[in-house]
């Protein structure tokens, strides 16, 4: 595991704490949204009343300034086999299954699954939010976690595209970034973030990365020999797009499920090509308008 | 069963997880897939109203099967003992048990007993008729029994007249094929679930049944759990580890709001309440509530000592101990029965603490015009009710019914404190005392219950302190002197724990109940607590981590009674007191030590009685319970699969269809549960019921409900921002073919009618709610949380406005899980028109109104 940043550890030196983060097993989450008030109330984040969505129990919608901790309700009708409709009599074959195979899953039954997973900022390995802000209010930590220092922010918004997960997200009121900051004023005194103490079913973990992506990995194992042959980890590997992140999912089917991108890549690693692009546009303009220079003396 | 565990009891629910990840197969039967189904190995939909019949259908396959735990039946339970010949069971009466009387609507229970016994009901046999109440209504304790024998037994349960058959010829026709077409489950998926409770029950296996409000809010409420009792018993998971019936309770601390009561019969300790006619002295109340044997022999004791710690010195013997100072009860004073009198203006003024019963009682609408008619209206909360605003903003105010100029009440508002903002403690399901303490002090002029209970007593008795009347008197010598410290003079309830807890004379703590004096020169104010400020010490207030004890936890809490973490833990081992298996050991006999041990629990039963041990043919209370009868509450020490006294509606469940149901009872001619409470009068019609003329007007089941984002009127979640916005406003759930059938979008409105009113709801179109296949027809659910009213945050039409009043006469419990209804596209009209669309429907089912 590589867990480095480009500033941690080495920018802290001695000061530099352990890596920390979140694995969010979702597939032990009952979608009780205790972590969404114990993030609002300890962060003071003020109410944002969306009303009724209709998306299943989720009436938060997404991440956004207002809203650190976001619980997806998915609802799916899981066809019990290639054609099947989930009739009585197959639901009841595929119990008898279940039973033969040892086949015992969470949140499936009656041919319907529910699904639900609290979503968070991931404190990505290669923050591009981070390293597109101008005015340093984006930091990385002694914890390796990212985050906003609101009297330095300055409501650039630079930041906003440049999140590959659609995280940042500025304040109507006061033009500034608002977003999760793995409660770094808890971590100074060795609290475990409020999400995370909140979970009644510990589907939140807290802890060092390395241990948390051991344990994960065990997690995974156990799963997918029961037979949740989709159940996957995300954002837990050095490779991905982002360098893998501190906030890490356990999912039970694709990311875009969730609404997650299926595979985020830090913006910045476009921007060789970006400005290889540029230059080439810019090379053809100038050739255009010494040509047409040229042509004009004639 | 009937339990939304993961979204009610969250916290609770950790351990479910738990028990899974370790191997537990986890299955919820429920008419909704809920976030709990969405946790559980499998989820089994079943008609809401149908539990009897599904768990009748498991008592059938037990006995198909012959799954039946024979040694834990034929010792601990009552399945040995015959019954009188001239009892009748539903079966040979269609749907009626002997003792029917129909005028009084009500059963004479006199052929329920065991044979050769007499005194079945020891408490107001002769006033029993159809106003039940308090004791009357449970017969006390138990009948009264020669040496805790039952007289007549048959050991090898062969006998026709034995309980054991008795129970098994009742349920003979559940079969899964019954279940299938009553439950509208198929016969498969209940097959699974009987086969996995049988394969998971023995000496070496045991299974939990985890049930809460949704089994008991039913005319049948009382009996959904004793069908639960009669599986558990017949599998022997009572009283053994990984086993039992939790019953999971409405919100925190009701089960400490029942130990020690806020119901107006019974007092601390389950202590009937006496009546009038019945209890003239303090020696016939005894009698008549005590049985001789068992733990309730001693009756005398623990009412007298109750008495002395609420009247001290003025009790006294030559007075009975202020037994006269007792109020008395005469008649159903249930929450409903208050409502429906204070409607006809019987009642003067009202206490409202905590509640906020226009949105979270039935038929909202009869209760807003029963407070219209008061005096005076008290409410204690943390922001004005919907109950306190009710005579400024309600719906007969839109509809022009009603304006605030008419109505007289005076209203008082009173800002209350926050479990955060005072001590005291919380009881959970399996009775564990949890000490909290006060982290801040209250808002402004916001104070604790107890502050203001005890102020305004002193209040009231500074008034009376000069008073001659002989009625004052019980107020002016109650002890009313607890320390108060702070700016506010707050009552210490450490005290208050102290006073329930007990004293010896010589003021020191008490142990336990067993120390108890009938002289009255102990006090107690709750037996069942007694110990828990044992040693000078606040049990309640332990707090040892798990980690550092073993599973059974004792350093955590205080669980009554004596600390007992698993009541009626004799059962866990065999008659002779050995475990019954190594697996599943817990308590056990020492013959060595001479006394019973076991894995740290306290034993549930006399420390040094021998599993041998057979009573004299005249022994009384204790005495008479002999060594392999674990269930000491009983005065013959069995668990009861039937139920000879203290039911008004049957010693065994039996099928009963809803009040209001879309479908015929298919086991019985008489279709609903003959003794259910039900009020005909115009503010509170019903909707006709399957086989009546105008049922099909209202064709759809209704069910309301929780989530876990709101606390149940919303009082206290409507007014939070942060819980507000979670669920922001009242939706219907519906399938996707009730959607079609009806015309209902997803996320527009609905309007969903009763013949009490009609709402308007959002629309969240759900494969979570799926019809079902009931009696050849499809039956439709609409799902209705409750939570929203008018004032907050966030606000919105209330779903038990659609409600009426039909009651489980055993404890007056109303049927919300279950109605009918119909639901249609669109907002609801204003106004009049508002009134003028139930007033159609009503006219079109032949309703009077």
């Amino acid at each position: 595991m590589k867990l480095e940043t480009i500033a941690w550890p080495g920018s802290y030196g001695d000061q530099a704490k352990p890596r920390m983060g979140f694995f969010t097993d979702t597939s032990v989450c009952i979608g009780c949204k205790a972590c969404e008030v114990a993030c609002k109330e300890w962060n003071q984040i003020p109410m944002s009343v969306q009303g009724f969505t209709g998306h299943s129990y989720d009436n938060t919608i997404d991440l956004g300034a207002n809203s650190w901790r976001h619980v997806a309700f998915i609802e799916q009708r899981k066809p019990v086999d290639a054609d099947g409709d989930g009739s009585l009599s197959q639901v009841a074959a595929r119990a008898s299954l279940a039973e033969d195979q040892g086949l015992a899953t969470y949140q499936e039954g009656d041919g319907i699954r529910w699904l639900m997973a609290s979503d968070v900022c991931k404190h990505c390995t290669e923050a591009a939010c981070l390293e597109v802000c101008p005015t340093g209010a984006l930091f990385r930590t002694e914890y390796g976690t990212v985050v906003v220092q609101e009297d330095v922010c300055n409501g650039c918004g630079y930041c906003v595209p440049a999140c590959p997960f659609g995280v940042l997200d500025q304040r109507q009121d006061d033009g500034r970034v608002w977003k999760c900051t793995l409660c770094y004023d808890r971590l100074k005194d060795e609290k475990e973030p409020a999400c995370a103490q909140a979970c009644p079913t510990n589907s939140i973990q807290y802890g060092e990365l390395g241990e948390l992506r051991e344990g994960a990995e065990h997690r995974l194992a156990q799963l997918q020999h029961a037979g949740q042959r989709e159940a996957r980890l995300y954002l837990a590997d050095d490779d991905d797009g982002v360098g893998g992140a501190s906030a890490f999912f356990l999912l039970l089917d694709e990311p875009e499920v969730y609404g997650l991108p299926p595979d985020p890549v830090d913006s910045r690693r476009e921007l060789g090509s970006i400005w290889a692009a540029t230059a080439a546009a810019a090379l053809a303009l100038g050739a255009g308008l010494v040509a047409a220079a040229l042509g004009g003396r004639r | 069963m009937g339990s939304n565990m993961a979204e009610q009891h969250p916290v609770g629910f950790q351990w479910v997880i738990e028990a899974k990840e370790r191997g537990a197969k986890v299955i919820h039967v429920d008419p909704r897939f809920t976030r709990t189904s969405a946790m559980a190995d499998r989820h089994v939909q079943i008609r809401a109203g149908s539990d009897i019949a599904f768990l009748g259908g498991v008592v059938n396959y037990i006995f198909e099967r012959d799954a039946w735990f024979r040694e834990y039946v034929q010792h601990y339970t009552n399945g040995p003992v015959i019954l009188k010949p001239d009892f009748q069971d539903t079966e040979d009466a269609s749907g009626f048990f002997s003792g029917w009387n129909s005028e009084h609507s009500a059963y004479q229970i006199d052929t329920w007993g065991y044979n050769k016994s007499t005194g079945e009901a020891t408490a107001g046999k002769s006033e029993q008729q159809a106003d039940v109440s308090g004791e009357q209504a449970h017969g006390a304790h138990g009948m009264k029994l020669s040496a805790g024998q039952p007289p007549d037994i048959d050991d090898s349960m062969q006998d026709e007249r034995c309980i054991l058959q008795m129970v098994r010829r009742h349920f003979s026709r559940y079969t899964p094929e019954m279940v299938a077409e009553t439950c509208g489950c198929s016969a498969e998926e209940f097959l699974e679930v009987a086969r996995a409770l049988c394969e998971n029950s023995g000496r070496e296996r045991t299974s939990a049944i985890v049930y809460s409000v949704g089994w008991t809010q039913h005319t049948t409420g009382v009996q959904n759990i004793r069908a639960a009792s009669i599986v558990q018993m017949l599998l022997g998971n009572v009283g053994r580890p990984g086993g039992g019936i939790l019953a999971l309770r409405g919100h925190a601390n009701i089960q400490g709001s029942t130990d020690i009561p806020t119901l107006y019969n019974i007092l601390p300790g389950y202590i009937p309440m006496p009546h009038p006619q019945s209890h003239p002295t303090l020696d016939t109340f005894v009698e008549l509530n005590g049985p001789d044997t068992g733990a309730w022999g001693n009756l005398r004791p623990y009412i007298v000592s109750l008495l002395k710690a609420w009247w001290g010195d003025a009790a006294t013997e030559d007075n009975d101990f202020c037994f006269d100072y007792l109020p008395r009860i005469n008649g159903d004073h249930s929450h409903y029965a208050m409502m429906l009198k204070m409607l006809d203006g019987g009642v003067k003024g009202m206490l409202c603490v905590g509640q906020n019963p226009t949105v979270g009682s039935a038929n909202s609408k009869l209760i807003r015009l029963a407070l219209a008619k008061l005096d005076w209206l008290v409410v204690r909360d943390f922001q004005p009710t919907e109950s306190a605003l009710f005579w400024q903003d309600s719906p007969e105010h839109e509809s022009g019914e009603v304006r605030a100029s008419d109505i007289q009440t005076e209203v008082f508002f009173l800002p209350a404190a926050a479990h955060t903002e005072k001590d005291g403690t919380y009881t959970n399901t399996q009775r564990l005392l949890q000490w909290h303490h006060k982290a801040c002090e209250p808002p402004g002029d916001a104070r604790s219950d107890l502050h203001w209970i005890y102020h305004l007593g002193k209040a009231i008795r500074a008034k009376l302190a000069d008073s001659e009347d002989p009625r004052d008197r019980p107020i002016r010598e109650v002890t009313w002197d607890y320390p108060v410290h702070g700016p506010h003079d707050e009552p210490d309830a450490e005290h208050v724990l102290q006073e329930i807890s007990g004293r010896r004379p010589d003021g020191s703590f008490l142990e336990s109940y067993d120390e108890l004096l009938p002289d009255g020169s102990t006090t107690c104010g709750s037996w069942i607590h007694c110990g828990i400020y044992k040693d000078g010490v606040n049990q309640a207030a332990r707090k040892k981590p798990h980690s550092e004890q073993n599973w059974i936890a004792h350093e955590w809490g205080w669980a009554w009674p004596k600390d007992t973490r698993m009541i009626y833990n004799r059962s866990s081992a065999d008659p002779e007191g050995r475990p019954w298996s190594e697996r599943k050991r817990y308590v056990w006999w020492d013959g060595d030590a001479g006394r019973w041990t076991g894995l740290g629990d306290s034993p549930d039963f006399p420390p040094e009685k021998e599993p041998g041990y057979r009573p004299s043919r005249r022994a009384k209370k204790m005495e008479a319970i002999a060594g392999d009868k674990p269930y000491i509450l009983h005065p013959d020490g069995r668990a009861w699969l039937y139920v000879p006294t203290g039911l008004v509606d049957g010693p065994l469940p039996t099928h009963y269809e809803p009040q209001e149901s879309p479908f015929s009872n298919p086991l019985y001619a008489q279709q609903q549960n003959p003794t259910r409470q039900v009020f005909h009068r115009p503010e509170n019609p019903y909707n006709p019921t399957d086989g009546e003329q105008g049922a099909g007007v209202y064709p759809f089941v209704l069910s309301t409900y929780r989530l876990t984002e709101h606390h149940t009127s919303g009082a206290m979640s409507r007014t939070v921002p942060y819980l507000a916005e979670l669920q922001p406003e009242f939706f219907c759930e519906v399938s996707p073919q009730l959607a079609a059938e009806r015309g209902l979008e997803h996320g527009g409105w609905a309007t969903i009618v009763t013949a009490r009113q009609a709402v308007e709801a959002r629309v969240l179109v759900t494969d979570r709610i799926k019809p079902l296949h009931v009696q050849g027809r499809a039956m439709h659910l609409v799902g209705a949380p409750y939570h929203w009213g008018g004032v907050g945050i966030v606000t919105g039409d209330s779903a038990n406005e659609l409600l009426p009043l039909a009651l489980d006469n055993n404890v007056h419990i109303s049927e919300y899980k279950v109605a009918t209804c119909d639901i249609r596209p669109g907002r609801r009209p204003r106004g009049q028109a508002r009134l003028a669309l139930v007033e159609d429907y009503r006219r079109r089912a032949g309703v009077k109104s």
